[in-house]
């Protein structure tokens, strides 16, 4: 009897305290976080209104108006889209083949593939804006060492971002550079947990490598490669910094991704319902893929609890 | 595996040191370049021999640029110093908030918590210019345009949900029953929290204080649309600094050798707890 009074008295304290304690240490975050919100529900009621600063006088709601403009009369718009999905397709399907391929290379642990994986770290270390600017010296017409070279293989006069047909090739090669190192490292890791059993007996039987490829470590990766890649997507399709150090979004508008285009509309052109409009497509682009990826995501960890 | 034929062992090692050309040729350029006159960086065919000068670092040390035209203030060091200010007391901060909550995210599931988590996960998925752009406007009449206050507030968006997912996911994996035991013994939440949880999932704290002051250290965006030529850190500080000084491409290359410098060498200096949060934030959560 005493002993249960005794232990009854710190339970009955540490359950109350357990209620409340959650929310207490979760708060501040929080707080900080909601204050973020605020400005979220203004972008979708900006979207909502006739606003240009321009004409602050002509400022009232027009309802979807902005958004029906997009799909009737505002070719800019398709520009945007076209050039965004362009973007994102690219960049991501050339630097998942990309990342699985050197992955694969530096698959065997040893010391000179450690070396390797570690240096290749070092371009998603650098921030993008400034990754652009070290392309942009590099494929000076005048000077850089890639113009230099574009010649000695007879393109002479290859402006690289300068040059609307070749704006989008220098970004994209911009990103891959930054980013492969993402899914590499995602892969690799992926890689050497797999476990051994599989590719021990397929290599006792003699089974053709492209098979254990195809039909082993593809299937097996496949979690990886698909959190690799949504990863990615989500980040390419809403690239700004490496288009806006490169070129604000020219030639032209060969580069106006959604990002920049917004960004150019709100500060230029002070098209406030318009940028804020833009903002809310994107945002609800990467809403659907997201809250696919966060499904998938789920199902993984909890796989990779059970199986722990 | 054992059994490569030659054939393919040269073939590795061409694909590898091609790979290797690709992602190193950048860094080891710019940094050549950042010890070159602007005369040698002019010469074509370009070359690699060449007699190395720190005019470029010193122009931008002193903040003194010298040209036959006259000379021109650079505020590059100012940037540096806002990049290390900036992003240290946002990580800081983000630790402050976001430990104490990720430890309530793994411990107890409370009503919404699963909401309250994937919201605060969704901010690192929504497109950082939709809040930024009203929030010039607010940040007006708040009196907290182009102040550090501001900026570091708005930094939270960056290093929160990151720091928030992965120690959660490092204090998931630490049995609760450890815990458990030492509050039977008569401790108090706070002595468990700071003498057990913490120190256990240390080397997650590391890695996700890493990650997000990389983060932090890289962004650009928001200081852009947030802050003034005073307050700007270097990775919008460069980019005016191309325009402003035009041709000065020598300073150009070393002024980006010193903004990637502090990122690169934490990179090298701690790359294990990097791969780890990397692939934990991604993979695992």
């Amino acid at each position: 009897m005493a002993s249960t009074t005794l232990s009854r008295k710190p339970a009955s304290r540490f359950r109350i305290s357990r209620k409340v304690l959650p929310y207490v240490l979760s708060l501040p975050a929080l707080l900080v976080c909601i204050g973020i919100l605020i400005p979220f529900v203004t972008a979708v009621i900006y979207s909502l209104q006739r606003y240009r600063l321009s004409q602050p006088w002509g400022r009232k709601f027009n309802w979807g108006e902005n958004y029906w403009n997009f799909l009737f009369n505002d070719p800019g718009f398709w520009n945007t889209l076209k050039i965004s999905l362009l973007y994102a397709g690219i960049t991501v399907t050339l630097e998942l083949l990309l990342g699985l391929g050197i992955a694969l290379l530096l698959q065997r642990r040893s010391r000179i593939n450690n070396f390797i994986s570690i240096m290749l770290l070092l371009p998603l270390m650098i921030a993008p804006a400034l990754a652009a600017l070290m392309w942009k010296l590099m494929t000076n017409p005048g000077f850089g060492i890639l113009s230099y070279l574009a010649g000695l293989v007879g393109l002479e006069n290859f402006r690289w971002a300068s040059s609307p047909d070749t704006a989008l090739l220098t970004v994209v090669l911009v990103d891959i550079w930054v980013y492969t190192p993402f899914i590499m490292i995602l892969l690799l890791a992926g890689l050497r947990s797999l476990p051994t059993q599989p590719f021990e007996a397929a290599a006792l039987d003699g089974v053709p490598r492209t098979f254990v490829f195809f039909r082993i470590t593809l299937p097996m990766l496949t979690p990886y490669i698909l959190t690799a890649t949504l990863f990615r997507l989500l980040d390419s399709i809403q690239q700004f910094d490496i288009i806006y150090a490169m070129t604000q979004g020219g030639p032209g508008n060969a580069l106006t991704v959604f990002q920049v285009e917004a960004y150019l509309n709100f500060f230029q052109s002070t098209n406030i319902g318009r940028s804020a409009a833009l903002m809310v497509i994107l945002w609800a682009i990467t809403y659907l893929l997201s809250n696919t990826f966060i499904k998938n995501w789920l199902r993984l960890r909890e796989r990779a609890r059970g199986e722990a | 595996m054992e059994t490569t034929s030659p054939l393919e062992r040269i073939f590795r090692f061409v694909a590898l040191s091609l790979v290797v050309l690709f992602f190193m040729f950048p860094i080891v350029w710019i940094f050549l370049m950042s010890f070159q006159t602007n005369e040698t960086i002019l010469t074509i065919p370009p070359t690699i021999v060449f007699s190395p000068t720190l005019s470029n670092y010193a122009a931008l040390i002193t903040g003194k640029l010298t040209t036959s035209a006259g000379t021109l203030d650079i505020a590059f060091m100012r940037n540096l110093m806002n990049s290390v200010f900036l992003s240290v007391t946002s990580v800081a901060l983000s630790l402050v908030l976001g430990v104490p909550a990720a430890y309530a995210f793994a411990r107890h599931k409370f009503r919404g918590s699963e909401d309250i988590a994937f919201t605060l996960l969704s901010f690192r998925f929504a497109p950082p210019l939709l809040v930024l752009l009203p929030l010039t406007q607010y940040f007006q009449w708040l009196g907290l345009s182009d102040t550090y206050v501001g900026l570091i507030w708005v930094y939270q968006l960056i290093c929160l949900p990151l720091i928030l997912w992965i120690v959660r996911g490092y204090f998931e994996d630490i049995s609760a029953d450890v815990e458990y035991a030492y509050r039977i013994a008569g401790h108090s939440w706070f002595a468990t929290f700071r003498k057990i949880a913490l120190p256990l999932a240390g080397p997650g704290i590391a890695a996700a204080g890493l990650l997000a002051f990389i983060f932090a250290w890289n962004n650009f965006v928001f200081a852009l649309v947030l802050a003034s030529a005073d307050k700007q850190p270097v990775t919008v500080g460069a980019l005016a600094f191309v325009t402003s000084s035009g041709i000065q491409y020598g300073q150009i290359a070393a002024a980006i050798v010193l903004s990637v410098t502090p990122t690169l060498a934490l990179a090298l200096y701690a790359q294990r707890y990097l791969v780890e949060g990397l692939s934990l934030g991604a993979v695992k959560g």
